[in-house]
């Protein structure tokens, strides 16, 4: 048999009808659900008299919108609390594989809940009504973020209208230095390829310092495969993901477990496997990595400058550079340790596991908060990652550091929440977007790993992690 | 869906790269659990000098002179001019709800982002996607005559342009039927629900684990 590409895979297990313009359904196994993007959604498929094709393959959760302080007072903004009444209904009415509500000890942002309850698994298709959905691929499944609509058809049909994308691989080989991180890969890949350069790509993650991660690295890599364009990003099935969904919640048991782990074991590109395009890169080249400006692609490395929009002389990328040098307030040339951060964020689906935790203590520990910095949060993925989190005692390295230790959510990575910047304000974040307000109206976001943010916390301005012996 | 055939409209040009799905419609507005209402708020941190909130009444909000949509020769606009990666960012449908709630039913640019380009066909939105060059001299006609409008036909797969000429675009054979004839999605994928059994009940059979 001819090689495949893990994509190939996974697309030719699902396809359930094609049509002649190769437009195909696809069947999807999980659908995760959370509830800014699934009211509308419900509604549809109530208006039109249908009914959910098959409820065992939702786990649901409310993430964006919930408060991470004093959730004794609830959801204080009315219209947040609406949403997530709203899910709660939904689900109450039509029914669910698992639910995890508002307050519920194993609530938290749906791309951690999935993976930490084993409700992703190897060789199954995951689809949301998020784009962060890209994360699960790390599993060796096909994973990718969806719209309302699609949210509805998924719902109605346990399908979804795809056709099949390129194939990119992206190969890091060699061993990652100390103080980089899989989130410092992926920043420097999208420097790399551009935040369109994965565009109508599937975007495999393959080579030695991949395969070396754990598998919360490597959700952050797929995590923000997106970042870079891609809809879906894939690691291969090996021993450190069957290891992790052992005894997981959700995972198969007993023979089911063997007879799961034997067709997981064979999801990965074949040898030889031909992509529609490669990327390689040496893992000894990267080193920690901060975004200057509005867009994921605009990033360097700790010991860089900001641009200078001069000496780049296509118009439409200087334009862009300039617009977003006024936005950041920063000027060319600066170098990236002399700029002071006002707040700081560990959190979001891209770093809230218990590893990037445990990075973000390890420099924190011994250390605090610098005068200059105003608040620096940390938010737990969820109920789990904060439990265990507690068990290991980060919390008290944290709380000891002046740093905020808060229930989990998606918090101030797009700010749905009370959690958000206030106009002007720059912020060391751990989260996976630096759009312009995304963080809060007119907020300055700079993208860092969780040690990198922790070390911004601890000086009051971006620093080589490394240098923090 | 309202079904898409021919559009003879005003164009108005955003000329910038990466315009991602947050500046579309700023999260705070996506607390809404209804479909509509958010054309008001499309672009709402570059179109106003204020911080919007759900629920406000937007006409009596300051308006950003310098934003280009804000420009009196660009109101009632149904055709945007995009550049490259127009969309990216969040899978929030509320992009294109927004737009189309604006005005819009046509997008031109030289790329989009997968998901939002997905999002617009099911909200009768045509994302039309063309040569960096041919998109240039959009931007360049446009914006050097006031007025400018463009005729996009679908069936003919064509944008004529006030000089007469006719430029072609590519889409899926799929999509295009479905635009044109407002199709719902759901509707014909049920046309396949004795397949969709089959193969469930094959899957099932073969891994039994991903159904415990």
């Amino acid at each position: 048999m001819q090689a495949q590409t893990l994509y190939e895979k996974l697309w030719s297990s699902h396809v359930v009808h094609q049509e002649a313009d190769g437009t195909a359904l696809i069947y999807i196994d999980r659908h995760l659900v959370h509830e800014v993007t699934s009211p509308q959604a419900f509604e549809g498929l109530k208006l039109a008299g249908r009914k959910p094709w098959r409820i065992g393959s939702i786990v649901a959760t409310a993430d964006h919108n919930t408060p991470t302080d004093h959730w004794d007072l609830g959801i204080q903004d009315p219209v947040s609390r609406q949403q997530v009444e709203t899910l709660d209904a939904n689900i109450r009415e039509v029914g669910s594989l698992a639910y995890f509500p508002f307050k519920d000890a194993r609530q938290g942002i749906v791309h951690v809940i999935g993976p930490e309850n084993g409700a992703t698994l190897p060789g199954m298709t995951v689809v949301c009504g998020d784009s962060h959905t890209s994360t699960h691929g790390a599993f060796g499944c096909l994973a990718h973020g969806i719209g309302t609509s699609e949210v509805e058809h998924v719902l109605a049909t346990q399908c979804l209208l795809q056709k099949k994308s390129k194939t990119l691989l992206i190969k890091v080989d060699g061993q990652l230095g100390r103080g980089v991180t899989a989130k410092d890969v992926v920043l420097a890949i999208i420097g790399k390829i551009g935040t369109a350069g994965g565009t109508g790509y599937a975007m495999e993650f393959g080579g030695s310092a991949i395969r070396a991660l754990s598998m919360e690295g490597r959700m952050t890599i797929c995590n923000m495969a997106i970042e870079a364009g891609a809809r879906a990003g894939l690691v291969g099935v090996d021993e450190t993901t069957i290891e992790y969904l052992k005894d997981r919640p959700f995972s198969p048991r007993g023979e089911q477990w063997e007879q799961a782990a034997d067709y997981w074991r064979s999801l990965h590109s074949d040898e030889g496997a031909e992509f529609d395009k490669v990327v390689e890169l040496r893992a000894e080249d990267i080193l920690p990595q901060v975004t200057w400006g509005t867009s994921p692609e605009m990033v360097t490395t700790v010991d860089g400058r900001v641009p200078d929009p001069a000496a780049v002389t296509d118009p439409v990328r200087r334009e862009g550079i300039e617009r977003a040098l006024k936005y950041m307030g920063l000027a060319a040339n600066t170098p990236i340790t002399d700029i002071p951060v006002d707040q700081v964020f560990i959190g979001s689906c891209t770093n809230s596991r218990i590893e990037d935790l445990r990075e973000a203590a390890a420099v924190a520990k011994g250390r605090t908060k610098a005068a200059s910095v105003k608040r620096v949060l940390v938010v737990p993925g969820s109920g789990l990652v904060k439990r265990q989190a507690e068990a290991e005692g980060l919390h008290e390295v944290f709380l000891a550091a002046g740093f905020e230790w808060r229930e989990p959510g998606c918090s101030m990575c797009l700010a749905m929440n009370a959690d958000r910047l206030e106009p002007g304000e720059r912020c060391a974040s751990t989260s996976n977007r630096n759009f312009e307000g995304r963080q809060g109206a007119g907020g300055r976001t700079h993208l860092v790993s969780p040690a990198m943010a922790a070390a911004a916390a601890v000086t009051g301005h971006f620093t080589d992690v490394r240098t923090l012996a | 869906m309202n079904p898409f055939t021919e559009l003879d409209g005003l164009v108005a040009p955003l000329d910038r790269a990466n315009v991602d799905t947050d500046a579309i419609i700023p999260k705070q507005f996506l607390k809404s659990i209804k479909r509509s209402g958010f054309g008001p708020n499309a672009f709402d941190e570059w179109r106003y000098l204020d911080v919007g909130q759900p629920g406000q009444d937007n006409r009596q909000r300051p308006l950003n002179p310098d934003f280009v949509l804000n420009q009196a020769r660009y109101q009632g606009a149904q055709i945007l001019l995009t550049r490259d990666n127009f969309g990216c960012g969040s899978s929030r449908e509320h992009a294109p709800w927004a737009l189309e709630d604006y005005g819009f039913r046509v997008l031109i640019g030289p790329s989009f982002a997968d998901i939002f380009f997905n999002n617009s066909f099911k909200n009768g939105l045509l994302p039309i996607k063309l040569d960096a060059a041919e998109v240039d001299e959009l931007f360049r006609q446009c914006e050097a005559s006031e007025g400018y409008r463009l005729k996009v036909d679908l069936a003919a797969q064509t944008i004529t342009r006030p000089d007469g000429q006719s430029i072609a675009f590519d889409i899926d054979p799929f999509r295009k039927e479905c635009l044109l004839n407002g199709w719902d999605d759901i509707g014909l994928t049920l046309r396949h629900a004795d397949k969709i059994h089959a193969f469930e009940d094959r899957r099932r059979a073969e891994h039994p684990y991903y159904y415990s």
